[in-house]
């Protein structure tokens, strides 16, 4: 369903928001008009959506340096005393030209509270995290950032090198000084090699658009158990890079798999303790 | 004086009137650095309204039958008004208009010299680097300098690319082209006028203002050591100065390589990518005018290259 919801709104994206040259035709400017209510229709089914302070926070720079890599952490700040948990995170790019960024579905007995990623930002944005609770209710928060000018823009730096890396996976585990083992909170990074292209270059020869070529889907898993799974789009860089806590269950496997639009199946998988602590 | 009355209320009646005063062509400030080559060093800052984009240098070449020209500058107005310095001083037809890459500062004047049969030429990956980034850059511009200057802003692709090298002849007066591996951005092309052994190295030299990493900051210090070999005696650097070759290049290696040290220890003590926007070459800030400006930026984009290493 949700991922039905997802390839619409693309589509939307694609026709309405972007095709150069037609961008000047509007009448507004894009920071004018705020699209947020019309996207809580579209991703969120209209569902009521409640302040989300101290249950989800998200943070980004002010300014995004680099357009094509804008660093974005989403924070669980549900107390433990609360009896809910996280179930989802959705990661909501209001001006861009496809504007959800990522659903990240948190794995149930995996403890994610944080998770790091990097997204494009075509424009000044509002930037929505809405969170879905296991009692079924979303709360969301926001930020503001605004894409910097001169030479940055949100696309690769260096396309060749993309593809040569196409579906290489590697995992990193860190240790985190400040929580420390004791309390069992690892932190840990997936990164997979992809252009995640967004599809909405023209190119000048053929002018047709180059179809958007991305990772729709990645799970993470400790053995069998669902740490974290992302609904990916063409907000998210290139390379996807997420970089999570969770609580280890004991499992002696951490195993990546991610999909791409065109079908491609990436797999891997790495015996935990050989991870590089 | 009836016509000059006239022409200012329509002036103002368009609200242009500053507009209409600049729209004089006045010829581009350049000078004669050797024998026909002409250069005009832009202004160290990023571009704005008021300095109408023209921060980068461009130049031009004269042949015994035609001209050569080097980037046009920021804007369609500054294209213009280099195009008025040429004319200035020759009248030989502009045979080539070199672009050294796709970035705002060097393309945007492009449409100042379209016609007359002038080709374009560039990087094999320019045509690429402009589909993909083109509207992007003028949409953004748009909003810094506004539509008055951005408005006539072509995409102007090139006719002929380059793939490895390839010699243009502007009648007795060689230009040697070479395009580049991905450095500062992925479509870097260098001119080399033979005669006078002047190396327009484009945005593969920078000096005075901080280098932007817009392509490989890895590649970049790789091809900087090939650059280094070019026999050539002075360089016009896509930023700065005009200066002897090759030492040209040792600030920007020793900022770059610093900025790669950096960024490799803080990937390897596990920090993430936002660490290096905040401290990565710091000790260099002193020696670069636009640090502040593009040092985070250059430091994110290293960070998310070399955690690939």
């Amino acid at each position: 369903m949700l991922a039905l919801h997802f390839r619409l709104l693309l589509v939307a994206g694609l026709l309405a928001a972007m095709p150069f040259g037609a961008r000047s035709t509007h009448a507004a400017t894009p920071e004018n008009y705020d699209p947020w209510p019309g996207l809580v229709q579209d991703i969120f089914n209209s569902r009521p959506i409640v302040d989300g302070t101290g249950i989800i926070a998200v943070e980004m720079p002010y300014r995004a340096e680099d357009a094509a890599i804008v660093p974005v952490t989403l924070r669980v700040k549900l107390p433990p005393t609360d009896n809910r948990r996280v179930v989802a995170i959705t990661l909501v790019i209001d001006q861009n030209p496809a504007p959800m960024a990522a659903r990240f579905e948190l794995g149930q007995a995996s403890s994610v509270s944080e998770i790091s990623t990097r997204v494009r930002i075509n424009s000044y944005t509002d930037v929505h995290a809405v969170a879905e609770l296991s009692d079924g209710k979303l709360y969301m928060t926001k930020t503001y950032v605004k894409a910097s000018g001169g030479c940055s823009a949100p696309a690769a730096k260096n396309a060749d090198e993309a593809k040569a890396r196409l579906g290489q996976i590697r995992f990193r585990q860190f240790a985190k000084p400040t929580e420390g083992p004791q309390n069992g909170i690892r932190e840990a990074q997936v990164m997979i090699g992809h252009p995640n292209n967004s599809g909405l270059q023209m190119d000048q020869l053929t002018r047709l658009y180059v179809p958007a070529f991305f990772i729709n889907e990645l799970r993470i898993w400790q053995d069998d158990a669902l740490v974290l799974a992302m609904e990916g789009g063409i907000s998210v860089s290139e390379d996807p890079n997420i970089r999570f806590s969770y609580v280890p269950n004991g499992a002696k496997r951490v195993r990546v798999e991610a999909k791409d639009t065109e079908g491609h199946v990436f797999q891997k998988e790495w015996k935990v303790d050989n991870s590089g602590i | 004086m009836m016509y000059c009355s006239l022409s200012l209320i329509v002036a103002f009646a368009l609200g242009a009137a500053p507009a209409f005063a600049q729209e004089q062509r006045s010829a581009l400030a350049v000078r004669e650095i050797v024998p026909g080559i002409f250069v005009h060093t832009g202004a160290t800052e990023m571009m704005t309204q008021d300095n109408e984009g023209a921060i980068a240098n461009v130049g031009f070449i004269i042949g015994s039958d035609a001209v050569g020209v080097i980037d046009t500058g920021g804007s369609v107005r500054e294209g213009e008004q280099l195009l008025a310095a040429i004319r200035a001083r020759t009248d030989k037809p502009i045979r080539y208009v070199i672009n050294t890459h796709g970035h705002p500062d060097h393309v945007f004047g492009n449409a100042a010299f379209l016609g007359n049969g002038t080709q374009f030429v560039g990087h094999k990956n320019l045509p690429r680097a402009l589909a993909v980034r083109g509207q992007f850059y003028i949409d953004a511009f748009r909003r810094i300098m506004g539509e008055d200057l951005i408005g006539k802003v072509r995409l102007v692709s090139p006719t002929i690319l380059v793939d490895g090298a390839l010699t243009l002849d502007l009648g007795n007066r060689s230009l040697m082209l070479r395009a580049w591996p991905t450095a500062h951005s992925d479509s870097d092309l260098t001119i080399l006028d033979e005669q006078t052994r002047t190396l327009f190295g484009g945005d593969l030299v920078f000096l005075d203002h901080v280098p932007v990493v817009d392509g490989s900051i890895l590649s970049w210090l790789a091809v900087i050591d090939e650059l280094s070999s070019v026999s050539a005696e002075r360089v016009v650097p896509g930023h700065g100065s005009v200066s002897n070759w090759p030492v040209a290049l040792v600030d920007e290696r020793r900022y770059l390589e610093k900025l790669a040290q950096d960024v490799r220890k803080l990937i390897a003590d596990g920090k993430p990518i936002g660490a290096a926007a905040d401290t990565a070459a710091a000790p260099e800030r002193s020696r670069w005018k636009l640090f502040d400006d593009y040092n985070a930026r250059n430091a994110t984009a290293a960070f998310s290259e070399i955690e690939w290493e």
